[in-house]
């Protein structure tokens, strides 16, 4: 046996001859740099190959499933009616809208209203066609990148680009849709968001897919939050049974800004979810919310990495699943207090619900502290339904059914109800109740 | 008859709680059950009701003729049994009026009668809101979350008065409640009261008794009635507390071992 990591030395074989004949019709062709980024980035995933299971950071993700169904990258969108597209707005929602169809743009299913001065929102393809050295600082390959987020480098054709310039504020939120048609395998999508000094916008994600093809997402974003700056940050996922999707989220705060996740997981046959938050400044502070209701053979592993680098950073994580059949979910929230960043304030939960005896649950809560003057807290459990809430609503002539969705409800909801954009919050909500109740019984239950 | 409780022996966890006890409960009447702390009082509340965890060993109980125990709870509460918790469940994330409403339906589809709609249900529950002195505010409140003890009992009594019962049994109800909230949750229990209804009072102290008068006083210990009386006898337990009424008993079993 060679040391040939988890490439089977075949799919290595098919990127790398996908690379040659693709990479002049990529986003960005001819541009020294990124061309340079991309060869760099496709040899290391050579080098490295897709995360192997005994990597700690990969040990809940099947990697080999995910593995085996990522083909080469699509060449090209494959078609998305607008119904489907409409099927996916929030009710009561203005916001401007980016589409993208198997990781491409898809220009006639936008609709972007006037920005403000200072105000960039559109396709990362056509921004660097337009200003390419304003990226450059933030298409980089990470040290350590591993062999998925090296792949998405090497290959990403699209995604969203929103720059505000200091002070700009963004009142209409940015709803970016992700379709995937059913052809193509995989689609690597690359966001990059960057708001200056005070500037201020919010930004949702759906993840869907339009048909029951297999297919494979791997998705990269870039955020970078100036001084004071603030972005919500909203993840839908409600794709079908079929879809593997792999996003991962770096995020980088100056001082006084402030990040708020919501990150819901709803569909899927596989999600992972990566944040990785750099409070880089004094007093950044992050909200990290996450919410998976998963059954079937669904899985879902949400991966948190928090760094305290600055004094008087604050952040806030909070974790539910909701788990039934044989699904499994598996959080980790690593936070670390580095050397100096004193009066650290970070408090962490992951709770989880199991509603099956084959439904698994995995809860990593890791604290690394390296400072003195530091308030740090972590829970995390894993459990089934309360029987005594249980008896106590039957005991009101409520049957078992009801109470048992009741109590699922409530118990997702509360991370729902963190959610500061309404139409969000309620179709949310309303998907929920749907999913646990009878009509008749979900009505005044919001 | 409304309830016949007939020789029912209960444990929890393997142990004996409940050792033979016999109780007639006719429509109409109050029946307060007094004794000691674990002398199987809530269990009792609580078997009554359907609660898991309970094994019933041997006995039996007839509600209306018809075999309780063999009822799932939701079954009970429908065919009219409410028991008043003496720990009222926080429901984080289900609103006070949803349960209610949630719960009147489910009584009345049981019964065969139409659904309440919102107005004629919202003019119900105003109505008894007023009986406990709640304020409208807490319909749209979390059931019982961040709610005061008193609030908590108050609420209690609130389910009981939307759902008319036929049989409301309070455990412990008084516990930890001032002397205006005793006084609250004793009139909404009276203005329940009816030739129709029945209640079993389970208390540790005569007081409330002073409020909800009884038909019928009885004393549990060691699992079972060791004497029952008029509302004379919580007043005597009230002057001479439970040691004599225990040392009677004890007398009493000693020396029907000896005759045996």
């Amino acid at each position: 046996m060679s040391a040939q990591p988890q490439t089977r030395a075949g799919a290595g074989e098919a990127f790398a001859a996908a690379f040659r004949e693709r990479r002049g019709g990529l986003p960005g062709a001819g541009l020294a740099w990124l061309e340079g980024l991309r060869e760099q980035a496709l040899e290391r995933f050579l080098a490295v190959g897709f995360p192997s299971p005994r990597d700690e950071d990969w040990r809940y993700t099947d990697v080999r499933v995910l593995a085996r169904r990522l083909g080469v990258p699509s060449a090209g969108p494959g078609p998305v009616a607008e119904e489907a597209v409409r099927a996916l707005a929030f009710e009561g929602l203005e916001a401007h809208r980016i589409v993208f169809v198997d990781g491409f743009l898809a220009p006639a299913l936008c609709a972007v209203g006037p920005l403000p001065e200072g105000a960039a929102v559109g396709g990362l393809a056509e921004a660097l066609a337009r200003d390419p050295e304003a990226l450059a600082p933030w298409l980089r390959l990470p040290e350590g990148a591993d062999g998925l987020m090296a792949l998405n480098l090497a290959f990403m054709t699209d995604g969203l680009h929103l720059r505000l310039d200091d002070g700009v504020v963004l009142d209409r939120p940015v709803h970016v849709i992700h379709l995937r048609s059913g052809a193509g395998a995989s689609a690597h999508l690359r966001h990059v968001l960057v708001l200056g000094r005070g500037a201020r916008a919010t930004v949702i994600e759906s993840v869907a897919a339009v048909s029951e093809a297999e297919a494979v997402d791997n998705q990269g974003t870039t955020v970078v939050l100036g001084e004071g700056a603030a972005l919500d940050h909203y993840h839908v996922r409600e794709a079908g049974p079929r879809l593997y999707h792999v996003g991962a989220a770096g995020v980088r705060q100056e001082a006084g800004s402030r990040y708020v996740s919501h990150d819901v997981t709803l569909g899927g046959r596989l999600t992972r979810s990566g944040i990785h938050v750099e409070l880089a400044g004094e007093g950044a502070e992050c909200v990290l919310n996450g919410l998976y209701v998963v059954g079937g053979r669904q899985q879902v592993d949400c991966h948190t990495r928090i760094e305290h680098r600055s004094a008087g950073a604050v952040s806030r994580e909070l974790y539910k699943g909701v788990l039934d059949g044989r699904a499994r979910g598996a959080f980790t929230g690593r936070v670390v207090v580095h050397p100096g960043a004193q009066r650290t304030d970070a408090e962490q939960a992951n709770h989880n619900l199991l509603l099956s005896e084959d439904a698994e649950a995995d809860s990593r809560p890791q604290l690394e502290i390296y400072a003195d003057d530091v308030k740090c807290s972590h829970g995390s459990t894993v459990g089934e339904l309360d029987e005594t809430a249980l008896f106590y609503l039957r005991s009101r002539a409520l049957d078992e059914a009801l109470a048992r969705s009741l109590l699922i409800y409530a118990f997702a909801s509360d991370v729902l109800e963190r959610m500061a954009l309404e139409p969000v919050r309620r179709q949310l909500e309303r998907r929920l109740t749907e999913r646990l109740l009878r009509p008749e019984e979900a009505e005044g239950v919001i | 008859m409304l309830l016949e409780i007939r020789n029912l022996h209960v444990s929890v966890e393997g142990k004996p709680i409940l050792r033979g006890i016999d109780l007639a409960v006719a429509a109409g009447e109050v029946h307060a059950i007094m004794g000691p702390n674990g002398s199987g009082k809530s269990t009792l509340a609580n078997v009554l009701a359907g609660r898991e965890g309970y094994e019933v060993t041997g006995g039996e109980v007839l509600y209306r003729g018809r075999n309780l125990l063999e009822m799932p709870p939701e079954e009970r509460a429908r065919e009219g049994i409410f028991l008043a918790f003496q720990y009222p469940v926080e429901v984080p994330g289900v609103s006070n009026i949803y349960l209610l409403k949630a719960a009147v339906n489910a009584v009345r589809k049981h019964r065969g009668l139409p659904e309440l709609d919102a107005m004629d249900f919202l003019k119900l529950v105003r109505e008894k809101l007023r009986l406990v002195q709640m304020d409208e505010q807490f319909l749209y409140r979390s059931v019982n979350e961040g709610f005061s003890g008193g609030e908590k009992k108050r609420n209690e009594v609130l389910q009981m008065a939307v759902l008319e019962p036929t049989l409301g049994i309070l455990d412990e109800t008084d516990s930890g409640l001032d002397i205006d909230a005793l006084r609250i949750v004793s009139e909404g229990v009276n203005s329940l009261r009816s030739p129709e209804r029945a209640f079993l009072v389970v208390t540790h102290y005569q007081r409330l008794l002073n409020y909800i008068v009884p038909d019928r006083v009885h004393v549990l210990a060691g699992g079972r009635i060791i004497r029952s009386g008029d509302r004379t006898l919580a007043l005597e337990l009230e002057e001479r507390g439970y040691g004599w009424l225990l040392d009677e008993a004890a007398r009493g079993q000693a020396a029907g071992q000896a005759a045996s």
